[in-house]
């Protein structure tokens, strides 16, 4: 990775005493992760221009680290060469003295705003471009984009931008600038994000951060968004605003629910599963699919509901399950009313199977359709409770939603999405054949020709 | 030893010299506090047999006299018995025990584990009991306490049967309990010594002519006598063979009497064994004349004895009597059940395993015909011993998890089967006639699809998860961890194929040893010399192509996809990756090169030639792009796009400081080679990569034969299997793209020398490299089973997996230092799973049983490998 910084203010060649490296010799900054070498391409009395190159060892990089979580757990990646943290961290070390605006030789030229170029290569552009503009514009820099060289198969890379700012600035300024924004571009951090994390960032963006437009952006990604940590930097910032953009942003939302969100659907569809249940007149209830425990959380809450058994293929939605319902914590429900256990719909269970009826909700159209033969033989014929609820999107509905593709569907891992009579005829057969009785409703605004966005269908016997 | 010594409720007489128990029973001893028990029981039991209440008291508090502690002493020895008993071992319960509400629990807990309780009494008479205790210091029971005690077990005595025990054991004196030996037996049932063969033959239910044909088919010999006014028979088996009846000798048929004549004529010279049918049961009843509904055919049979001659007559009370509730033979490979067994109830004896063994299970519910329903014990069957049975009439024997229902309703005009063992053959006679109508249609009637597929329909999460054990042939027994099996189950339930299609999962593969020479860091070199000290004298070097691992299942016609694989859709095959998923998200796809590879085997007469209607291929499809498009564009093309922007920009200002006359001690040099790297990685996979408009641009590279019907193909060597795979590409070289091969002897440099030219020029032209096998797919070294191919990747190849600068000197060295011991080790442990998953398809084992194997190498992959090896 590559900066550089020029200035033509005369004579230009102070930029040496600015940044306390001489112009005619090349200096090496020994970093945890390779060396930093900085060299003078130019050093006139017109202009005058520094580089700083990073040289990470690729290879260092990685040895050691196979679990982490994160880019570096891939062994080939672009960690040791584009911008990012690593270049903030390169920065402050071998800058540390012009960043916090301290030079000795020339204290008045260290207080002048200046005319200053800097060049970044290649820049991660997570955001697009219209992002890197939001975050130096307001800042005064004249932002310059160029495209970069791409690989086999494309001829320009949509990932980095040789980036150019242009302006009249203090040195310091520019350098904290740099040191806090190129890592937002980047939206990652090569080392974990803890407390310290936000004095720095207090640090760096002292003068310029509170009064920037993007600030909560910033805030976010320089803090990797970790929600907390996110909120007491913003209060710290801002202490007389509410923020009300990063309640709890523990994960993101999954792709269904921003697209259902104006209706709410996802509270409309576990109120009428509740009350489905209870209307069961059920005790024991298994939630099948219960992903990160949505509904079991609601169940909890419902003094009907005895004993409670979530189930799921993934370990790491039960693990978030588990935090939610305060599973085994203090305040959490008393041991034994809840019960997550990891399986699949695809296997007969003893664990669950006694239980007075269980919840498919939006779980089905997860399923490759040839496994849902599996599926009914497991709940249906194998361990056969009172009452079944299930729920699946009505494909027809679709045509409702302004961002949605014709054909496509709500969610990227929908195997498929059925039309009320596909579900209806689905439905209606598996409960002959199993000897339920079935009956339909649907979940959300009615559209009077397309139905219910959710449909839903209860089984009983 | 006959069931009337062993099995039926029995006192025997006072003071045995003999106690002759069976040999898996729940002993029982009852005897007052200083009766000598401990004694008696240490000198006829194992010490691991016998759990005593005071060594548990002292388990739980360090003192074997805490009364304090008994409830919670005798919860110990109740739960290791109950381990004990699950095992199938003796155990012998040595306390008072002198209450009926002592007892109770033990008798519970035996028929829990179906093992027969059995008492013995310890009374050796009040006066030496107060005696002993006196000489024992920690035993302050006073002579009160033994008078009770000793009272209430003579109290008791008379009703021990009636409690529940099987077997009474008195021995009322010092001498007697001195003298008194302990046999053990085992269960009537037990003929596990008895290794057959046998022809196991199912209800016949009167249909006497069709038994004899049957026997004649099977080889037997059977000659009709008279003696003194008793028809008698004499059956003669071929040589070692032996009769095993499933029961249903008798009823609705047209000769009962006959039918019995036979079965009681071999099992009295020892040429046959009988279970108990239920119309035994009745009919034995009847003859006891207690009171029985006459149904179900059992007037036929009363009617047929009325007129039958008193040979037959006579014995045959106590023929019935005698009959075994299942028989258990060939060193417990086999069980015979009327009506089938559950695994933990073979071998063993209770109320509930005759039971079992003669009506099996029922719902509870009734069908419309009026009979109780059936639950379907066999789909859930997961024993290793092979359960043969009949009962339940059904139209062709047909095999379900390792079981099998040979009555096919000979009396309702179907036919009289008989499954011979160990041939596991099924030979059949049709009925002369419908004797019977049936009160409903047989089971099974027009449904195409097999049993198994049926049962198969379920998988249980009890056969894939926790910590689990594969046994191989060819690696013995492989473990897989809890965290393993866990880790693969979402990624199987959720993304792979249906388990029906997924009969194997290819092994990973080990690279060579690095390479010692400089600026490399793999060669073929160290593939020649790892397969020389194994002791191989010939290997095939195979080019290797850059595309995706694919498993290819190709079928004749979607009907054998359904009928041999047991889905249900129209596909006429499936093409999976190394994880189980689809390799194409369009089926249309999938269907369209399935359907060109089908016209190539056509083309080469493959079908006729292996005689099968169905392949399994392991193959490479490429471009690698098909499935790589989305890795190459998120982390392949960045690295190379953002290092060389980098590099570039570094190299221009290095050239214009040094321009400036700067000394940069090297450094533009430094840069300018990390710039060439990042200019060879940007070209890296090009070869690999273009644009699939349609099925053409596909390629499809098989490398072996994995398995048809009947067969798994790793009993050819590779040469066979290139052969194979060159005909395909000669047949058709649009769709087969031909893999470069040659084979050469390890122990001719000048061969393996130009066989590392070959490698090097097929690497320098863009190849990913090659692949070195023994000649041998299942190749044995001196310590055991050896690698079954390693990878000779190229040096350009290498830089896509190790990154744009691996072979910058520097970063070589640190670079070789990769370990490849887990990496062998899993491969070999994959392979003998995969072999075991084929094995077990072809020979039509349940599909569970594939599944595991599949379930395992999924789960084994998820082990922390390096991924770059």
């Amino acid at each position: 990775m590559f900066l550089s910084i020029a200035t033509t203010h005369q004579p230009a060649s102070d930029l040496g005493f600015l940044l306390h490296k001489h112009p005619e010799r090349m200096h090496e900054v020994e970093l945890t992760f390779g060396k930093a070498i900085i060299v003078y391409l130019e050093a006139g009395e017109a202009r005058c221009e520094a580089a700083l190159l990073l040289d990470v060892d690729p290879v260092g990089l990685v040895r050691g680290k196979g679990q982490a979580d994160g880019l570096l757990d891939q062994y080939v990646n672009d960690r040791p060469y584009a911008a990012s943290s690593f270049l903030s961290v390169a920065l402050n070390r071998a800058f540390r003295t012009a960043m916090t605006g301290v030079c000795n030789t020339r204290p008045e030229l260290a207080e002048t705003a200046i005319p200053l170029t800097a060049v970044v290569t290649p820049m991660p552009i997570r955001g697009g471009e219209a992002l890197l503009r939001s975050l130096f514009e307001p800042l005064g820099w004249e932002v310059g984009v160029k495209q970069v060289d791409g690989a086999e198969p494309c001829s320009t890379s949509r990932h980095y931008a040789r980036v150019t700012l242009g302006g009249v600035a203090r040195l310091s300024a520019l350098l904290n600038h740099l040191y806090v924004l190129i890592p937002v571009m980047d939206d990652a951090k090569h080392y974990f994000v803890g407390e310290d994390e936000i004095d720095k960032l207090m640090r760096r963006g002292e003068g310029w951060l509170d009064q920037h437009p993007a600030k909560e952006t910033i805030v976010r990604r320089y803090l990797r968004h970790r929600g907390a940590l996110a909120r007491t930097a913003l209060a710290r910032l801002a202490p007389e605003t509410e923020v009300e953009a990063l309640e709890p942003a523990a994960r993101p939302s999954p792709p269904e629910e921003t697209l259902e969100a104006p209706i709410r659907l996802n509270d409309a569809r576990m109120d009428a599963v509740v009350e489905a249940l209870r209307a069961t007149g059920a005790k024991a209830i298994a939630d099948l699919g219960c992903g990160e425990g949505k509904l079991l959380a609601r169940l909890l809450r419902e003094r009907w509901a005895e004993r409670l058994i979530g189930l799921d293929p993934a370990a790491r939605e039960l693990e978030w399950a588990a935090k939610r319902l305060k599973l085994h914590m203090a305040g959490g429900p008393p041991e034994g009313r809840v019960t997550l256990l990891h399986g699949s719909l695809t296997y007969r269970d003893a664990r669950w199977a006694d239980v007075d009826a269980a919840a498919l909700v939006e779980v089905i159209e997860h399923l490759d359709p040839d496994r849902l033969p599996m599926v009914e033989q497991v709940v249906f014929a194998a361990a056969r409770p009172k009452a079944v609820v299930v729920t699946t999107p009505n494909a027809e509905y679709n045509a409702l939603f302004p961002n949605l593709a014709a054909g496509a569907f709500r969610h990227p891992d929908h195997r498929f999405e059925w039309t009320r009579a596909e579900f209806e005829g689905w439905a209606t057969r598996i409960a002959e054949v199993h000897g339920y009785g079935v009956t339909f409703s649907g979940i959300g605004a009615e559209d009077a020709a397309l139905g219910a966005p959710t449909q839903m269908a209860v089984f009983a016997r | 030893m006959s069931r009337r010594d062993q099995n039926r409720d029995e006192q025997a007489p006072a003071d045995p010299k003999v106690i002759a128990i069976p040999d898996f029973a729940l002993v029982v001893l009852i005897g007052s506090t200083g009766s000598g028990k401990s004694t008696f029981a240490s000198k006829h039991f194992l010490p691991t047999e016998v759990i005593s209440s005071d060594w548990a008291r002292a388990l739980v508090s360090d003192d074997e006299t805490d009364q304090s502690v008994t409830t919670d002493a005798f919860e110990l020895v109740r739960e290791i018995a109950s381990r004990r008993l699950k095992h199938r071992k003796l155990t012998v319960i040595d306390a008072t025990n002198v209450r009926a509400a002592d007892r109770k629990g033990w008798i519970e807990l035996a028929r829990q584990w179906h093992a027969l309780p059995v008492a013995i009494v310890v009374d050796p008479g009040i006066d030496v009991c107060i005696e002993r205790n006196r000489e024992r210091p920690d035993r302050p029971f006073g002579a009160q306490v033994v008078q009770r005690m000793v009272s209430e077990v003579r109290r008791g005595l008379g009703g021990l049967q009636r409690e529940g025990f099987r077997q009474v054991w008195r021995l009322q004196s010092p001498e007697t309990i001195d003298a008194a030996t302990v046999t053990r037996q085992p269960l009537w049932t037990d003929k596990r010594d008895d290794h057959g063969p046998f022809d196991i033959i199912g209800d016949i239910h009167g249909c006497a002519g069709e038994l004899q044909a049957l026997l004649a088919k099977l080889g037997y010999q059977v000659e009709w006598s008279e003696d003194r006014g008793d028809r008698t028979v004499r059956v003669t088996p071929p040589e070692g063979r032996k009769v095993v009846f499933v029961g249903d000798l008798v009823d609705r048929g047209p000769n009962s009497p006959d039918a019995l004549r036979i079965a009681m004529s071999m099992t009295a010279a020892g040429t046959a064994y009988a279970v108990q049918g239920n119309h035994e049961r009745k009919l034995g009843r009847w003859l006891e004349g207690r009171k029985v509904t006459i149904a179900h055919g059992l007037q036929q049979t009363i009617d047929q004895l009325e007129t039958a001659d008193r040979g037959l007559r006579e014995p045959l009370p106590a023929f019935l009597d005698d009959l075994r509730s299942h028989v258990w033979l060939d060193g417990g490979r086999l069980a015979v059940a009327h009506a089938g067994l559950k695994a933990e109830m073979i071998g063993r004896g209770s109320g509930a395993v005759r039971e079992f063994a003669l009506y099996g299970e029922t719902t509870g519910e009734i069908d419309e015909f009026g009979l109780p329903v059936r639950a379907d014990w066999a789909a859930s069957y997961r024993g290793d011993t092979t359960v043969v049975y009949g009962h339940t009439p059904v139209v062709n024997a047909q095999w379900v998890n390792n079981t099998i229902c040979i009555d096919t309703g000979c009396v309702f005009g179907g036919k009289l089967t008989a499954l011979r063992w160990p041939e596991k053959e099924l030979v059949e006679v049709p009925a002369e006639q419908t004797w019977f109508e049936p009160m409903r249609p047989l089971a099974g009637a027009g449904d195409a699809s097999s049993a198994q597929a049926d049962a198969d329909a379920l998988l249980d999460i009890e056969d894939v998860t926790g910590r689990r054990w594969i046994d191989t042939t060819l690696r013995g027994r492989i473990v897989v961890a809890e965290e393993n099996a866990s880790a693969a189950l979402e990624v199987m339930s959720r993304f792979a194929l249906a388990p029906q299609w997924l009969a194997y999962l290819p092994p990973t593969m080990s690279p060579v040893e690095t390479s010692a020479q400089e600026g490399w860091l793999e060669r073929p070199e160290e593939a020649f010399a790892y397969f020389r000290k194994q002791g191989v004298a010939e290997v095939v070097c195979e080019e290797k192509h850059m595309g995706s691992r694919a498993v290819i299942a190709l079928c004749r016609t979607a009907e054998v996809a359904r009928s041999r694989f047991g889905v249900t859709g129209e596909e006429t095959g499936a093409i999976w990756t190394r994880t189980g998923r689809a390799f194409f998200s369009d089926p249309a796809m999938t269907e369209g090169l399935l359907a060109r590879l089908c016209a190539t085997v056509d083309t080469v007469g493959l079908w006729d030639e292996l005689s099968t209607d169905w392949l399994l291929l392991d193959a490479e499809i490429m471009p690698w792009s098909v499935k790589a498009g989305s890795l190459i564009e998120s982390q392949y093309a960045p690295v190379a796009a953002s290092s060389c922007a980098g590099f570039a920009a570094a190299n221009d200002a290095l050239a214009r400081t040094m321009a400036r006359g700067v000394a940069l001690d090297g450094l533009l040099d430094r840069f300018a080679a990390r710039a060439d790297r990042a200019t060879l990685y940007a070209k890296a996979w090009a070869p690999y990569v273009w644009t699939v408009a349609g099925m053409e641009d596909l390629k499809v590279a098989p490398f072996h034969l994995l398995a048809s019907e009947g067969r798994v193909w790793f009993d050819q060597d590779h040469l066979w299997h290139m052969g194979l795979v060159d005909r395909l590409a000669d047949a058709a070289e649009s769709v087969v793209t031909r893999t470069r091969w040659r084979t050469l002897a390890l122990a001719d440099e000048v061969a393996c020398a130009d066989a590392t030219t070959w490698w090097e020029t097929l690497t320098a032209a863009g190849g990913e490299g090659m692949v070195v096998k023994p000649r041998g797919f299942i190749t044995r070294g001196p310590k055991g089973l050896i690698q079954p191919a390693l990878k000779v990747r190229g040096r350009e190849y290498l830089r896509i997996i190790y990154g744009p600068e691996y072979d910058a000197p520097d970063n070589l060295v640190r670079l070789r230092e990769r370990g490849l011991s887990g990496k062998r080790n899993l491969a070999l442990r994959e392979f003998a799973i995969g072999h075991e998953a084929l094995s077990r398809f072809v020979s039509r084992e349940p599909l569970r049983r594939v599944h595991e194997c599949v379930f395992a190498v999924l789960a084994l992959e998820s082990e922390p490998i390096d991924p770059r090896l």
